[in-house]
C-alpha cells in the first residue's frame, strides 16, 4: 500500500517533468527528403558535433551510414567518430545518465527514434523556435516546448530570438523576433536544421527508403498473382451455377 | 507411379484417417455455392494466425523479456536483425490485421445469422477466440515496453483494482508487484508466447470441426442439408470445398495480402493507429502521457469504460465502467437466444432489423473514435448516449426480430 501511495506521490510532480507540448501551437512543415544523401550526411556532421554530446543514438551504428552514402568504414570514422569508437560500434553520448540529470534535471532523451515519437515538423520548429528568457534555468525557452530542460545549443548559429506578445482579436498571439543575428542567415539556419531534422527521421528507421523499394516489387507480384489466381477461380467456377 | 502411390496411402490409411479426413474436411465437406465477399474473412483470420505464429517465434528468438532491455531489443531486431524490421512490421500490422478479418467475421456472423440454431455452440466457440484474441494483443502490446505499451496497460490491470474487497490483492497478485514492472513483463511474456498461443491453436481447431459439424450457413440464410439429392445425398446447393473454396480463398488471400503488404511496407505506422507514436518513447514508470488511448480494437470498449460517470446503486462509477465494458464484448454470447426472427439473413430480415444494425454499426464506429480522443464533457456525453445505443440492439432485439415484417425464405440458395 506504501508503495502506491509513493508512486502517487511521485506522479503528482510528473508534470515538472517537463515533456509536455504547448497545444495548438502550428509547426512549420520540415523540408526534408530522406533520399538527399548530402543533406543526410550534413545532418549526420551537426549530430555528432552538437547533438551527440548529451543525446546519444544509442540504437544507431556508425556503420549504419552506409545507407547515406559513406559505405567505407574508414570514411564513416573521419567524418563522425572523434574519439576511440569503432566503426561498429553504437552511437552512445558521452555524458551518463545521471550527470544529465544532475546537470538539467532531466537525462537528455536518446534521439534514436525521437522523429518516429515528435514528427519531423515538431522537431524542425522546436529546433528554431528556442527564444531567450531569464526567468528559466538555462536562460532559454521554446515556443514550442514550454519551460525545455535544453538550452539553446545552436544560438552560435541562430542568433537570439526574444518573445513578442501581440493581442490580435483579444486573443495572445506569440512570436519570435530575431535581436541579435548569429552567424548564419534565417535561410541558412533553416537548411540547417533542415538536414539535422532529416538525419533524425532517417535514423528514426534507417530501412525506410529500402522498404519502401521492397514494397514496390512486392506489390508489383502480388497484383499479377491477383489477375492469375482470379482467372483460376473463374476457370474451376466455370460450370458452377 | 500411381499404383505405387496407392500402395503408400493404403499403408498410410491402415494407420492413420488421412484419406477420410482429407474427404470429411475438404474434397467431400460440401459447403454452399453462394458464399460472397464476407466469406472470406474466417480463412483469412486463419491465414493472420498462421502469419502470427510465425513471426513470433523469429521475433522470440531476439527479443529480451526485460523491463531495462525490452525497448532496445525491439530496435535491435529493426535495426541488426537481418530483415527484423520485415518481421517486426508483419507481426505488428497482422495485430491489428486480425482484429479487421475478425470484427468482419463476427460482423458476417450478424447479417446473415450464422449464429442461429444449429450454429450457438459455433459461434460461443468462436466469442472465446475472440476473448483469447483480446487478451493475446493485450499482453502482446506490452512487450516493446514503450510508453503506451506501459500506461495502457497500467489502465486495464488498475481495473481489478475496482473490484470490491478483493480488488487490490487479485491486482497485485496478477502482477507480481504492487505496480506494472519487470515483474509483469515477465509473466505477461510467457502468456503472450505460451499459454495464448495453444489456447487459440486449440480453440480455432475446436471452431473448424464444430463448423464442419453442422455445416457452414450462407448469405440466403436456409439450411442446404434440408435439400439432398436422393441418391447421392448431397446438397443440392453444395459444392466440394477443394477444389472451389480453396481456389477462391487464394484468390482472397492475394486480395488482402495487397493491403496487407500495402501497409508493411508504405505505413506500418498507419497513422499512428497500428503503431502509436508515444510507443517509440521508452516506458517511464514516473511520467504519465498527457493522453493515453489504446489501440484502435480496444478504443469502443475503452468509450464504454469512460462512460460512466455516477455512482449507482452504493457501487462506484469505476466498477460500473468495468461492467459495462466486459459486457460490451460478452453481449455478443447472448446474440443465438436474443434472435427470435422467423428468418436468419437480412436479405429476407425486415426495416426494423436494418435499421437497428445500421445504428449498431454506427455506434461501434463513433465508440472507437470517441476512444482514441481525450475525454470532454461533449465527447463523454456522446459516449453515454452511443453506449445506450450499442447496447439497445442487443436488448431490445427479442423484441424487435419478432415484430418485425419478414420475406419468405426461398427453398433453393440465391445468387
Amino acid at each position: 500500500m506504501n508503495k502506491i501511495k509513493i508512486f502517487l506521490l511521485v506522479l503528482c510532480f510528473a508534470p515538472m517533468a517537463l515533456y509536455a507540448a504547448e497545444p495548438g501551437m502550428p509547426l512549420d512543415k520540415a523540408p526534408i527528403d530522406t533520399s538527399d544523401n548530402e543533406s543526410l550526411q550534413r545532418g549526420a556532421q551537426a549530430f555528432v558535433n552538437y547533438c551527440l554530446t548529451c543525446h546519444g543514438a544509442s540504437f544507431m551504428r556508425y556503420n549504419r551510414h552506409r545507407d547515406i552514402g559513406w559505405d567505407n568504414e574508414a570514411v564513416v570514422l573521419n567524418k563522425l567518430v572523434m574519439t576511440g569508437q569503432k566503426a561498429g560500434d553504437l552511437m552512445v553520448s558521452a555524458m551518463r545518465k545521471n550527470e544529465g540529470e544532475e546537470w538539467f534535471g532531466v537525462a537528455p532523451p536518446d534521439l534514436s527514434v525521437i522523429a518516429r515519437s515528435r514528427g519531423a515538423d515538431w522537431l524542425y520548429t522546436y529546433l528554431r523556435a528556442f527564444y531567450r528568457d531569464d526567468t528559466t534555468v538555462p536562460g532559454w525557452n521554446n515556443l514550442v516546448f514550454d519551460r525545455a530542460a535544453m538550452p539553446h545549443v545552436l544560438y552560435e548559429f541562430q542568433g537570439e530570438q526574444r518573445l513578442v506578445v501581440k493581442s490580435v482579436d483579444g486573443k495572445e498571439v506569440k512570436s519570435l523576433d530575431l535581436v541579435k543575428p548569429g552567424s548564419m542567415t534565417v535561410s541558412e539556419y533553416d537548411r540547417y536544421v533542415a538536414d539535422l531534422v532529416n538525419y533524425l527521421v532517417y535514423i528514426g528507421e534507417p530501412i525506410a527508403n529500402e522498404r519502401k523499394r521492397i514494397g514496390m516489387l512486392v506489390m508489383i507480384f502480388l497484383f499479377g498473382m491477383l489477375g492469375l489466381t482470379y482467372l483460376l477461380y473463374r476457370e474451376y467456377w466455370r460450370d458452377i451455377h | 507411379m500411381s499404383k505405387q502411390k496407392n500402395s503408400f496411402l493404403e499403408w498410410i490409411d491402415k494407420r492413420f484417417p488421412m484419406t477420410v479426413t482429407w474427404r470429411e474436411h475438404l474434397s467431400e465437406y460440401y459447403a454452399p455455392k453462394n458464399f460472397n465477399f464476407w466469406y472470406f474473412f474466417g480463412s483469412l483470420a486463419l491465414l493472420v494466425l498462421v502469419n502470427q505464429l510465425i513471426t513470433g517465434i523469429f521475433l522470440t528468438m531476439s527479443y529480451k523479456p526485460d523491463a531495462s532491455l525490452a525497448f532496445a531489443s525491439v530496435e535491435y531486431i529493426m535495426r541488426d536483425v537481418d530483415y527484423g524490421w520485415l518481421i517486426r512490421y508483419m507481426h505488428s500490422t497482422g495485430a491489428s490485421m486480425f482484429f479487421v478479418v475478425v470484427y468482419l467475421h463476427m460482423f458476417r456472423g450478424m447479417i446473415y445469422g450464422s449464429y442461429r440454431k444449429p450454429r450457438e455452440l459455433l459461434w460461443l466457440i468462436g466469442m472465446a477466440i475472440f476473448f483469447v484474441l483480446m487478451s493475446l494483443a493485450f499482453t502482446g502490446y506490452i512487450l516493446p515496453w514503450g510508453q503506451m505499451s506501459y500506461w495502457g496497460a497500467q489502465v486495464i490491470v488498475s481495473m481489478f483494482e475496482a473490484i470490491p474487497f478483493i480488488g487490490e490483492t487479485l491486482h497485485n497478485w496478477i502482477l507480481g508487484d504492487f505496480m506494472l514492472s519487470d515483474a509483469a513483463l515477465n509473466r505477461f511474456f510467457a502468456y503472450h508466447v505460451v499459454t495464448l498461443p495453444v489456447l487459440i491453436v486449440v480453440l480455432v481447431f475446436v471452431h473448424v470441426i464444430a463448423l464442419h459439424e453442422v455445416g457452414s450457413n450462407n448469405p440466403d440464410g436456409i439450411e442446404i442439408k434440408e435439400n439432398k439429392n436422393p441418391e447421392t445425398k448431397i446438397p443440392v446447393d453444395g459444392i466440394p470445398f477443394h477444389p472451389y473454396y480453396t481456389v477462391k480463398d487464394i484468390f482472397g488471400v492475394v486480395g488482402f495480402l495487397i493491403v496487407f503488404c500495402g501497409i508493411i511496407f508504405f505505413a506500418p505506422e498507419m497513422g499512428g493507429y497500428f503503431l502509436e507514436y508515444n510507443n517509440f518513447i521508452p516506458a517511464n514508470t514516473l511520467q504519465t502521457p498527457d493522453h493515453i488511448a489504446p489501440v484502435w480494437y480496444f478504443t469502443p470498449y475503452y468509450s464504454m469504460l469512460r462512460a460512466v460517470t455516477v455512482n449507482f446503486l452504493w457501487i462506484d462509477a469505476k466498477l460500473w465502467g468495468v461492467f459495462l465494458m466486459v459486457a460490451g464484448v460478452a453481449v455478443f454470447c447472448f446474440l443465438p437466444w436474443l434472435d427470435r426472427s422467423p428468418v436468419k439473413s437480412i436479405r429476407y430480415k425486415g426495416p426494423i432489423f436494418k435499421f437497428a444494425l445500421a445504428m449498431f454499426v454506427i455506434s461501434f464506429f463513433v465508440l472507437g473514435w470517441l476512444g482514441t480522443q481525450s475525454p470532454t464533457p461533449l465527447y463523454t456525453l456522446l459516449a453515454q448516449i452511443f453506449s445506450v445505443i450499442y447496447f439497445a440492439f442487443f436488448i431490445l432485439m427479442p423484441w424487435y426480430s419478432k415484430i418485425d415484417k419478414t420475406k419468405p425464405e426461398p427453398k433453393r440458395v440465391t445468387k
